[in-house]
């Protein structure tokens, strides 16, 4: 079932076309990933699909109901980890929460019963700035999940780690991914990310840009580090590669 | 306390140069009193001054609990309604260009040698680095942090409680620390031009006895009542932004 539906949105900035009629959905359980260069309209396709944005052309559909321009419907985790630095974690996690007019203390402690699953026990009265990196984004990715909407939108979640730390979160996203099964959308312009994570990917080239390759990893999961170093991830990253240089 | 030192000791560095500039008879000694003398003259007053400190104290602190709410309501307003920016800023930027000194006799004419002149004094003097602090504030809001609020369905009123109003403490502090400072100025200058009490009128009458040991005392002490009130912003900073210890401390590390 399709949960997340875009429908050929097309959309200018002053007058430069910047996405033209762009289609992909969501299906139940899965991770499609967008993958393109910089500047392709990658974050605009999310602004509009979260409905801070408004499209020129198309809309979107959440569970089948037109949601175009209408905020507040599906997780969306921007690009930066955007935890306010001057609420403790517990508070900045809880938020989506609180929004909703939750009270304050049944938040935190629906917050709190998560901390462990996503390896954040023992932050909850810290201030963002005492967190590194790597705990700062799970805290991010809590925080998204606690919106529950029903399909999430992740901007790049991984790409302002160093590698080692991303390989670490990459496993460990993996495997809470197969734990919460939330539809989710995700940028990446890292190829292997890609691969790694997705059930499918779809392909953001050109200027506009528009999908130009939809790819299935057809791949079971969880995906361990041999797959990242097998013959057939090069095939796909080969693909991937060739696609890209086609433009 | 160790980075204090060097401040500490130029303060008592200067304090022996004028004992001794005194005691020398460089400077005769009815212009300038000496720091013992006016330490002297200090203890001699102290009644006097506790006295007009009180009613000083009393024309700041109304002066400035006004001045921060105005301060507040003219900085939310102008930012939540664009088009009043536009049209209240400049006005209140020409507030801030006549001199306190020009307008403090006016509103003696209108309001007479009571309270009332003097706190609106203060409260002209007070709003404006209130509202200039918390505007700039509002706008140094990250964008993203608003639309993450956006997009999880907030309202202006909630994205106003958990973004701009908390992110914007740190300015609205330092324009509080500047009203603080300009809170005593505000009431001793007004007090100059009438009134019946206060340290600006103590300071008149002193003046005019050429009494200078106590013209001195009364300075030091409004500084150290403007001092003291600049401490107690910072006080309050530090209980309403715990978070910054960790930000200093992160300073430190690196």
């Amino acid at each position: 079932m399709k949960v997340l539906e875009v429908c050929s949105v097309s959309k200018r900035f002053d007058g430069r076309g910047v996405l033209d009629h762009v289609s992909l959905d969501l299906q139940e359980g899965e991770l499609v990933s967008l993958l393109g260069v910089s500047g392709v309209g990658k974050t605009t396709l999310f602004n509009i699909i979260s409905g801070l944005l408004l499209p020129d052309e198309g809309k979107v559909l959440l569970g089948g109901q037109d949601v175009t321009g209408r905020p507040g419907q599906v997780s969306y985790m921007l690009q930066k980890d955007l935890l306010l630095p001057y609420r403790t974690i517990e508070d900045t996690v809880s938020l989506p929460l609180l929004l909703r007019g939750v009270d304050k203390k049944q938040a935190r402690a629906q917050a709190n019963a998560l901390f462990a699953d996503f390896g954040l026990e023992g932050t909850q009265k810290q201030y963002p700035m005492q967190l590194s990196g790597g705990m700062r984004q799970r805290a991010a990715l809590l925080r998204t999940y606690l919106f529950s909407g029903q399909a999430a939108l992740l901007d790049e979640p991984f790409s302002a780690l160093d590698s080692l730390t991303k390989r670490a979160m990459h496993r460990w996203y993996l495997d809470v991914m197969e734990r919460i099964k939330l539809p989710t959308l995700f940028i990446t312009h890292d190829i292997d990310e890609a691969i790694l994570l997705s059930d499918r990917i779809c392909l953001l080239t050109g200027q506009p840009g528009t999908v130009s390759h939809v790819l299935t990893i057809d791949e079971p999961k969880p995906r361990g580090e041999d797959f990242a170093l097998s013959a057939r991830f090069l095939e796909y990253k080969k693909y991937i590669l060739s696609c890209l240089g086609q433009r | 306390m160790k980075g204090k030192m060097p401040a500490v000791a130029a303060v008592a560095a200067l304090l022996v140069l004028w004992e001794l500039v005194c005691r020398t008879g460089l400077v005769p000694a009815f212009m300038l009193p000496s720091p013992v003398q006016v330490v002297q003259a200090f203890w001699a007053e102290r009644y006097v001054l506790l006295e007009h400190s009180v009613i000083t104290l009393k024309e700041a602190f109304l002066g400035l609990a006004i001045g921060v709410f105005l301060g507040c309501v003219f900085a939310v307003v102008m930012d939540h309604f664009r088009v009043l920016r536009r049209a209240i800023y400049p006005v209140l930027l020409l507030t801030q260009t006549v001199p306190t000194v020009a307008i403090a006799p006016l509103l003696v004419l209108w309001f007479g040698y009571e309270m009332t002149p003097k706190v609106i004094l203060i409260v002209l003097t007070t709003f404006f680095p209130v509202t200039v602090g918390l505007l700039e504030g509002f706008s140094s809001v990250d964008e993203d942090a608003v639309g993450l609020l956006r997009s999880m369905g907030a309202n202006r009123r909630q994205i106003f409680r958990y973004i701009k109003w908390p992110g914007a403490l740190p300015q609205f502090f330092s324009g509080l620390r500047i009203a603080a400072a300009y809170c005593v100025v505000g009431a001793v200058i007004s007090e100059w031009l009438g009134g019946f009490g206060g340290l600006g009128v103590y300071m008149t009458r002193v003046k005019k006895a050429f009494a200078f040991d106590k013209m001195f005392a009364v300075i030091f002490l409004i500084s150290a009542i403007s001092l003291g009130l600049m401490a107690l912003v910072s006080f309050a900073q530090r209980l309403s932004m715990p978070y910054r210890k960790h930000d200093i401390a992160n300073d430190r590390r690196n």
